[in-house]
Formats: structure tokens, sequence, C-alpha cells
């Protein structure tokens, strides 16, 4: 057992008192400025993000190209329902086995030479990895593309501590060099297009051809000939982690670009940090995940670079090698029977590119690293989000409940039942006090719907609406029916409803069903 | 068949033709159509907006009207894919989440004889050719629960190539929700409106008169979209302007309407 570890329960160890946390339960992740928090409600950041017509035609055209190609290659694929099932009953199993898992994982990376840190919460993890690569001397480390260190805030909890980490993903480096944050968990400059890129890249990338144009083939080579140099002098480097295998020790990456190749064996020390749900029982469970994630996430058969490895080979790649698990609120979400199911994303992003919320207002709406549809459920659950005041609330409603993301997600995550069990979480938290507008309206509903004699009478009050009228439609209306009226017309009601049709056609006998 | 009408709040309140659309098209086929008139809110927008507390009134209510209907109906059937949805998916799920595990269990089994308009015709009825007369191009738009809750596939489509005179085009984008997602449109007004204006443009795009699907809620979101935009063509350009522009048009008015008349 490494000097680090902490004594473990489900819930990870005791929390420190500056962690916000759910009464008496696990510790929850995000507290003020954190990558999982933004200061805006979805609505009024959508509303921002709505009015840039080039990021609505960047995002259109993006999600339409890799949509097409997801759906092709999942089309040749004979038992993808079948791959589906399997990746959702594995997730669940090891979801069930967690804290054995966990620690069977780190008896295996610990026999292979490798050291293993617990984290309870953002906090922890980033004093971890500061603290390690301090010991190395470096002043800079290569960073995998990983949504972890990014829910964490590392590059920036690094900085200050004077170490500089270089994001090696194209569209990260990209995001990091505009000092903008991601906006896709795939694709983190999937907002940007190719000019915006070039001179990104002119502006910002030392020593660039101040000729570069913005063919992307060019682009990629300007950001290659940068890269390279640093892979080589790199001593540290970070990364995080698609898969972590109990049995075996055996960690597992990813990637496309042949970047994280190289921060995976270039440098002396490799550090990964890993949220505790990445963990599988078998390693022969990544058969199942290695033709899921690719043909959902970039729509390849095939994603062109898998790494794998297991603690430490000497005289081969990293002689130093630490596993940084990471819990974050994902002990608090597991605590959440419906929620669950939201730790066993793979990070493909299929459900972002089939959103149709998420193409029209892009990721910097939902205020967190974890954007779209898996966004909406994961944020809330990771900051335990309940509290009516705090911007994550408004997140689950961010979605018209359309499906599409359930239809795709390779793990089969029914999101829109977690949305609506999410908002059901926030409304019966909001009972008690002085109810909002809403509460009232759904309760005056519930009464007035519940009875057919209530629901009569006040079909025929709402008749009054046809004074406003004009052309057999409402145009404007008072708030809230203002938030209708801005775009669309309202019909007016009409003459009669159906059940006074009914009645007069059919009379009382018929309307009893009898004969 | 003896078969029992969930008119849906929306089409009893607001759409009374869809509802009484739905009576004719059955009525002609030979049915026999019963309102049971205790009826009231399957209490969808409740569950999905949070309010899992104040819906499960509604869903009692529900059951007992149609489970006490359906001891002489054999089904119960609802012009909404949505309405359907929300009794096959939601109802025994909020009774499950009070503990009213007896109330889950009869909710279940209204569930399962309760079909949308195009299911009970293709699958239960066994028909495609409904005798439907409509000499107008329309665009079908598949609606999210029709599609992807309710799975009722390309059965629209066969009821709608059936119609004598109805020239079909294909709607680009159709899978595509078109922002309505009820309070969505309130809470989101913003993306929703995004999204309609995409959809309406999609239907332009194909030159349809009609733009049809099975639910009223959707079509009550795209129509209003469609009347604003010509109250401005003609506010802009004049009167005249906006002649021509697409409206919608429910399913079971389509099949409702013969040589006798367009049903309206
Ligand atoms: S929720 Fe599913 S579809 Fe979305 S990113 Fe995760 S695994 Fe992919």
């Amino acid at each position: 057992m490494s000097a680090l570890r902490r004594p473990v329960a489900l819930g990870m160890p005791g929390r420190r008192a500056d962690v916000g946390h759910a009464p008496g339960g696990p510790a929850l992740a995000g507290g003020a400025s954190s990558p999982l928090r933004g200061e805006e409600t979805f609505p009024r950041a959508a509303k921002r993000e709505l009015a840039k017509p080039q990021l609505r035609a960047n995002l259109a055209h993006a999600t339409s190209t890799i949509r097409a190609k997801r759906a092709a290659v999942v089309g040749e694929v004979p038992d993808w329902e079948a791959l589906r099932d399997a990746g959702a009953a594995m997730k669940a199993e090891a979801m069930q086995r967690l804290p054995e898992l966990l620690e069977e994982l780190e008896r295996a990376v610990t026999a292979r030479g490798g050291v293993v840190h617990w984290a309870r919460d953002a906090d922890e993890a980033n004093a971890i990895v500061a603290d390690l690569v301090r010991a190395t001397g470096a002043r800079e480390v290569v960073k995998v593309k990983s949504m972890a260190t990014q829910e964490i805030g590392l590059n920036e909890y690094l900085d200050e501590a004077g170490i500089e980490a270089l994001e090696t993903d194209l569209a990260e480096l990209i995001v990091q060099l505009a000092g903008d944050t991601p906006s896709h968990i795939l694709v983190p400059a999937i907002h940007r297009s190719r000019t915006e890129i070039r001179e990104i890249f002119l502006e910002h990338m030392a020593g660039v051809d101040p000729e570069l144009t913005d063919e992307p083939r060019l682009l990629a080579m300007a950001a290659r000939a940068y890269l390279r140099e640093r892979f080589l002098r790199a001593e540290v480097a970070v990364s995080g982690a698609n898969f972590a295998i109990a049995e075996t020790g055996t960690l597992a990456v990813v990637e496309s670009e042949g970047n994280g190749r190289m921060c995976l064996t270039l440098p002396r020390t490799l550090i990964t940090v890993m949220g505790i749900e990445k963990v599988l029982p078998r390693a022969q469970d990544l058969e199942v995940y290695l033709q899921l994630l690719p043909r959902s996430s970039t729509g390849e058969r095939m994603n062109p670079y898998t790494s794998m490895w297991t603690g430490v080979t000497p005289g081969d790649g990293p002689q130093e090698f630490h596993l940084v698990l990471l819990d974050n609120g994902r002990t608090a979400a597991l605590a959440d029977e419906v929620g669950r199911a939201a730790l066993h994303c793979i990070r493909c992003s299929a459900c972002l590119n089939v959103c149709p919320v998420y193409e029209r207002t892009g990721g910097h709406a939902y205020g967190s690293v974890y954007p779209g549809p898996i966004g909406a459920i994961l944020t809330p659950l990771l900051t335990g989000a309940v509290d009516h005041d705090d911007p994550n609330s408004s997140l689950p409603y961010a979605s018209t409940l359309c499906g599409a993301c359930y239809d795709v997600c390779p793990v089969k995550i029914d999101i829109p039942s977690i949305l609506v069990h999410l908002r059901t979480r926030g409304v019966d938290a909001g009972r008690g006090g002085v109810p909002a507008p809403e509460a009232v309206a759904m309760k005056a509903a519930g009464v007035v719907m519940g009875s057919p004699t209530a629901f009569r009478a006040a079909e025929a009050a709402s008749r009054a609406v046809r004074v406003l009228a004009r052309d057999g439609a409402v145009s404007r209306l008072p708030w809230p029916g203002s938030l209708w009226t801005a775009s669309r017309d309202l019909p007016a009601p009409p003459k009669e409803p159906f059940r006074a049709w009914w009645a007069r056609e059919r009379g009382a006998s018929a309307a009893e069903g009898g004969k | 068949m003896r078969i029992a009408l969930m008119a849906t709040c929306l089409a009893d309140a607001m759409f009374p033709s869809v509802a009484r659309a739905t009576v004719t098209v059955l009525e002609r086929l030979g049915h026999e159509v019963v309102f049971p008139p205790g009826q009231t809110c399957c209490g969808q927008m409740h569950v999905n907006t949070g309010y899992a507390r104040e819906a499960l009134p509604l869903v009692a209510h529900h059951v007992d009207v149609f489970e006490e209907a359906l001891t002489s109906c054999d089904a119960v059937v609802a012009p909404s894919g949505s309405c359907v949805g929300s009794v096959r998916h939601q109802h025994a799920t909020v009774a499950d989440g009070a503990g009213r595990h007896a109330l889950a269990g009869r909710a279940t089994a209204v569930a399962a004889r309760t079909y949308e308009l195009s299911e009970l015709l293709v699958d239960v009825l066994g028909v495609t050719d409904v005798g439907a007369y409509y000499p107008h191009r329309v665009t079908y738009h598949p609606t999210c629960h029709s599609l992807r809750l309710l799975r009722v596939g390309d059965k629209p489509l066969q009821l709608l190539r059936a119609v004598a005179g109805l020239d079909l085009v294909e709607l680009p984008g159709a899978e595509e929700c078109c922002g309505f997602g009820g309070t969505f449109a309130m809470k989101n007004s913003g993306t929703s409106s995004a999204m309609l204006e995409d959809k309406m443009r999609h239907i332009r795009e194909t030159g349809a008169e009609r733009c049809t699907a099975g639910d009223a809620s959707c079509l009550m979101h795209i129509d209003g979209g469609l009347r604003r935009a010509a109250r401005e063509t003609v506010r802009v350009a004049g009167d005249g302007a906006g002649h021509g522009a697409p409206r919608t048009v429910h399913l079971a008015e389509i099949l409702a309407s013969t040589r006798a008349g367009v049903f309206a």
C-alpha cells in the first residue's frame, strides 16, 4: 500500500471542511470558480451564444459532418446493439464493484512499479500532481488531452505553481494558445473556423511561418513543428486515461494524432489523473469498448493510436509512473440510483454531435468542461446542484427530451430519463420554502387537470383569450406567455372543446360510453 | 372493435378537430368509438418539468378512467405520440417512485393496450389505406416521441402514401427536434426558437403546402412559427405576400379527409 494511500470507503476518505458536500454524504465537486460551474444559468449563457452567427455556422457544419461519419461506420457493424448492451452491462458491473476493483487496480499498479495516489477532490489532485512535478525539478510538462485534468483545472493550478503545462492535442493546443476554453469533449476547438485558427497561430505560436495559410495540412504541420521540440525535451508528461484494467493494472489512452504516444513514451516521468469510474474488471472488456469508442467519437472504424502501459518497464518508456485516482463528486453521483448511469460515460461525445440544443448554443453555454447532453446530467451530479441559485441547476432543463442522445450513446445511458430525474430532484429540494411562480402554476394545473369538472371550467375560462386573437391567433401575451409569443403565435382557443362537441353530437348516453 | 378515445388535454381544449378526426377515421373503418368523459390529462408536462408529485394524482386518475373503459373496450387510442409515450414510459415509473406499486401494475396494464393512432391503424387494425383523399403536397415531421420513444417507424408514412391525391415529399433533417419540448419552449425560449427556425426553413425547402405530424403539440409550435413568419412577410411586403406559406395539419385530419371534403 502506498504511503499516500488513505483509508477508503465507497465514499472515499473523510472530507476536508472546505469542500462542498451533501449532508452526511460523499464529497461533491465544484466550489467557486470551478471548471464545472459557469457564472450564468444556461438560458442566459445560451442567449449570448445564440447571437454569434459564425459560431452557429461552425457548429452546424462540424456536427453534421461528424454525425454522418458516425452513422456510416455504426451502420456497418451487424452486432452494434449487442455491443452497446455489453458496454452498458460491463460498466454497470464495474460501478457495482467499484471499491473492490479500485483496490485491485492499486495492488496491480503497485506490483508493477507504479505509485497510486487517491484524491477526494480537485484541490487534492492538483496538489498531488504539483508536488510530483516539483520533485522531478521540471518546470514544464507536456499533456495528453484529458477531461479529468480539465475538470480539476490542473493547468491553471500548475501555472500558479510556476510550472508550464503544454497541451499537445492539436485542438486543445489551439484553445490553449487562444486563452480560450474548450467547447466540446473531443473537438475542443469545434467553435473555431480554419481562418480563426490561422490567426491564433500567427499571433501566439512562437517561430511560426508568417506566410501560413489556412490550409488544414499546413496548420497541422505548423503545430507539429512547434510540438516536436517540446516532446523531445519534456521530462514529465501528464495524461488522463480512457480505461484502467483492475486485474492487470494496465492503463489505456485512445487517440488520433500520436501526440499521446509521444507523451506516454518519451518523458522520464508519467503522471496519470483518472476518474475512479474508468476502471474495468478485465483486460478482455476492452474488446467491446475499443469497438464502441472510435466509431462513436470520430466516426472511424479504429483510432490511429491506442497506447497501453502497465506500471514501469525498466529501460523502456517512463521510469517513474504515478496514478492519481480522482473522486471529485463521483461517489456522490454513484449514490444517486438513477443518476449513477452517467458514470458509465466513455466520453465519446456522440451525444453532443446529435444534440439539437448543443448544435445551436455550443459548449460554452453549459458553463462546465462537460457540455451537451452528458454535461447536462454529469455536471449537476458531480456538483450536487439542487439550489435554485446555482447556475448548474438550470442544466437539466437544457433539453427538449428529444432522445437523440440516448439513441447514439454507445453505453446506452438513458440521458432523457436522468434529465427528468434531476429536474424532479431540483423541484423536490425546493419544496417547503416560498414556492416559485412555476411551482404554483404546476400545482394549480395538477388540481384542474385532476378533475373533469374543473378541467371543463378551465376550458371555458380559457376561451377568454379569444378576445386577444386576430385571424385565429394570439401574437402577443404578457409574461410568461411572452416567452412563447416572442417568436411564435399561439392559436386562439376553439369555440367549442372536443368534449362539448361529443356531448352535443353523441348525447349523454354516448358520452358515458354505454350502449 | 370498440375503442376508447384518449383525446389528450391539448386536443380537447385547443385542437378539437384532431380528436374529431380520429373519431371520424375509426368510425369510417367500421369501429365503435367511445369517449370516457372522466378523462383529463396524462400528466406528461408535470413529469417532464420535474413535478412528479403533482403528476401522481393525474396518473392515478388516468388509470382509473381507462381501466374502467377497457372493461368494455378492446383498446385505447390517442392522436399523440408523446401522450402515449407518457402513458407507456412514465406512468408506472411515477407510481413506483411514490411507492404505489399496485397502481404501477395497473398503469402498466392500461399502457399495454394504449396505442398512438398510426400504431392502432397499422399494427392492431392492419390497415394502411383508410380511404382518405387529400389533394395537397405534404411533408411529414416524425416528432421525437413517436420516433424515438414509441418507435412508430414508417407507419405514418405508410398511411400517408395510401392517401389518394396526396403528394408526399421528404423533409430534410426530418428526425431533428422542432424545438418544442414542452416547458422547454418557455424556459429556453431562445434556443427553442433557433431550432424552430431551422425546422421551418426545411419545411419551406420542400415546397409543401402542409407539414403533418402525429402530435398536436409539436404542430402547435411549428404552426405558431409559420404563422408568425407569414404575418411578418405581410407586414414587410404587404397583403397577399404571405399567400402560399405552408401551414400544419394533423395526421388524423388528413386521414379523415375524403373526396366529399377536407376535414376541418
Ligand atoms: S453519454 Fe454516451 S454518447 Fe455521450 S459522451 Fe458519454 S458515452 Fe458518449
